[in-house]
């Protein structure tokens, strides 16, 4: 079973995937709103797993909501909150549903989270995670035991192009792509002359790259993630562009900087695609990709 | 030396533990408590003080050498009396202690002390956790620092996402175990033994309770 999203990868098609987030509860109309929207004009959509750690609806249900409305579906699954077993157990029953498309994470830490006491797993780590899904598309689980009825993913992981120290990361970016991971979303760029040395590097290996584009809202909160998200770096620029913008019109300079990124990294062909995150505010992505004459 | 590392309890956990518990005999220990302040000679004779403010009566105390030896239940027989007298043992010691007074002795413990955990003296007056004893020991594959221990997630193939200018996403004042690890091995030559990809760990080395009984052959 190969999925439609993996078919896009092997086409050669500038391929553009989004997120959405499972809700606090079981109000699920926002996320069908934003599944609605985004399902015919993306490749696939992420669906994400307890999100920094936050309890949810699971990126699970998620998923087989997308499936269910025809979209093409990229489950997150994290190492945070299931042992092996159940790890397993979840994707023989995303295989089983017409789930062929997974995200490995290691997963925020639940101090970050708001069940900050509870126990957290790691039992797995993403690049075994990897490891895991390739070996059970080959008939066995983690424990060597026989399967009855396969599965089959298309598999990707993350990598951070501007992590500090920048080796670390790469060695552990290379075991991913070891394990067997198909296609890598990375961590938000906003400095692509910087992420085009991060693509010289990472050109050599037979993964995908879809660079991470997340929408800056405002340039406070730009500052924000400069000082609070691990990676992720926004130069002076867009920060005073973002400033720039007159009041209440802080969105659309975002939207306008999203897009002209977008179209950079297709124009000079830095990278495979893009994974457009709007966290919050996902009803605005068609928006970028009209920007990013994307549609 | 490995040292049994603590910190006192809330005041409120103290006296919601004691409550009803008029008499109060206190223990505590000249080993690791002392050298972190928890249960040292000044630290038991605050705690009498505070206990007494509070309406108990304080039947005794004493500070014993080394709270988990077996022979603390001896040591404390010379307070025969004013344990006899006390509704509850009070012990400043870690849990080793603890659990080494209640295994001895036929009275009702409550622990002033929560246990952080086993650590080191890393720089006077800085403790730190080196080792879970986690029954399957990976140090000679990660340059001789512990990443089932001084990984936040006990990560063994390298950093997460989160790692921030060396230190932990939880903690900037914590080290990122994984750019130690990989300062470390880059120094000795063999950062190879990071490239090697680490199948999931076995963690059930020793299963929870660990045991070990040394047959005299
Ligand atoms: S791997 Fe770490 S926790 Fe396990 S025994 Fe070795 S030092 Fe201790
Ligand atoms: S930041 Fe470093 S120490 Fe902290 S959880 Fe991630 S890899 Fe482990």
């Amino acid at each position: 079973m190969v999925s439609s999203f993996k078919k896009a990868l092997e086409s050669g098609k500038f391929v553009v995937t989004s997120e959405v987030a499972p809700p606090k509860g079981t109000n699920l109309e926002k996320m069908v709103h934003h599944i609605e929207l985004l399902k015919d004009k993306v490749d696939a959509i992420n669906i994400t797993d307890h999100q920094s750690s936050v309890m949810r609806f699971p990126s699970l249900g998620g998923a087989l909501l997308i499936k269910e409305m025809g979209g093409e579906p990229i489950l997150q699954m994290t190492c945070r909150d299931r042992n092996r077993l159940a790890l397993q157990a979840d994707l023989l029953f995303a295989s089983s549903r017409g789930i062929h498309n997974v995200l490995c994470l290691t997963g925020d830490s639940v101090l970050l989270g708001d069940h900050k006491e509870a126990k957290s797993v790691f039992d797995l780590d993403s690049s075994q995670l990897l490891a895991a899904i390739r070996r059970l598309e080959r008939g066995k689980d983690l424990a060597g035991n026989d399967l009855d009825g396969g599965i089959s993913f298309c598999a990707g992981a993350i990598v951070t192009p501007e992590a500090n120290p920048l080796e670390p990361q790469l060695i552990k970016f290379e075991k991913k792509i070891e394990a067997g991971t198909e296609f890598i979303q990375t961590q938000a760029v906003y400095d692509l002359d910087r992420f085009k040395q991060f693509m010289d590097y990472a050109r050599q290996f037979p993964a995908k790259i879809l660079a991470g584009i997340i929408l800056l809202t405002s340039a406070p909160m730009a500052r924000f993630m400069n000082k609070n998200v691990a990676g992720v770096n926004v130069p002076q620029e867009p920060i005073d562009e973002m400033a720039s913008a007159p009041k209440g019109r802080a969105i659309e300079k975002g939207i306008e900087i999203a897009g002209r990124m977008i179209m950079r990294i297709q124009e000079e062909r830095m990278c495979d695609g893009v994974h457009i995150m709007a966290i919050g505010r996902e009803e605005l992505v068609p928006d970028i990709m009209a920007a990013a004459r994307l549609v | 030396m490995i040292r049994s590392i603590t910190q006192q309890k809330s005041e409120e956990e103290i006296l919601r533990l004691l409550e009803g518990l008029g008499r109060v005999f206190i223990i505590g220990c000249g080993t690791c408590v002392t050298l972190t302040h928890t249960g040292g000679e000044p630290e038991v004779e605050a705690m009498k003080e505070r206990l007494s403010d509070k309406g108990k009566l304080i039947t005794g105390g004493v500070v014993l050498p080394v709270a988990c030896d077996n022979l603390t239940g001896d040591a404390l027989s010379k307070y025969g009396q004013q344990i006899a007298q006390a509704d509850v043992l009070f012990i400043m010691t870690c849990a080793f202690g603890v659990q080494t007074v209640a295994r001895q002795l036929k009275k009702l413990v409550v622990p002033a002390l929560d246990t952080l955990f086993i650590g080191k003296e890393t720089a006077l007056g800085q403790f730190d956790e080196i080792c879970l004893q986690c029954g399957a020991c990976i140090l000679g594959e990660t340059g001789g620092i512990c990443p089932v221990t001084s990984c936040h997630k006990g990560l063994v193939n390298g950093p997460c996402g989160g790692t921030n200018n060396g230190k932990c996403e939880i903690d900037s004042a914590k080290d990122c175990a994984w750019t130690l690890i990989y300062n470390r091995l880059k120094d000795l030559g063999t950062l190879d033994a990071m490239r090697r990809f680490q199948q999931p760990r076995n963690h059930q080395g020793e299963p929870k309770p660990g045991k070990l009984v040394i047959s005299a052959s």
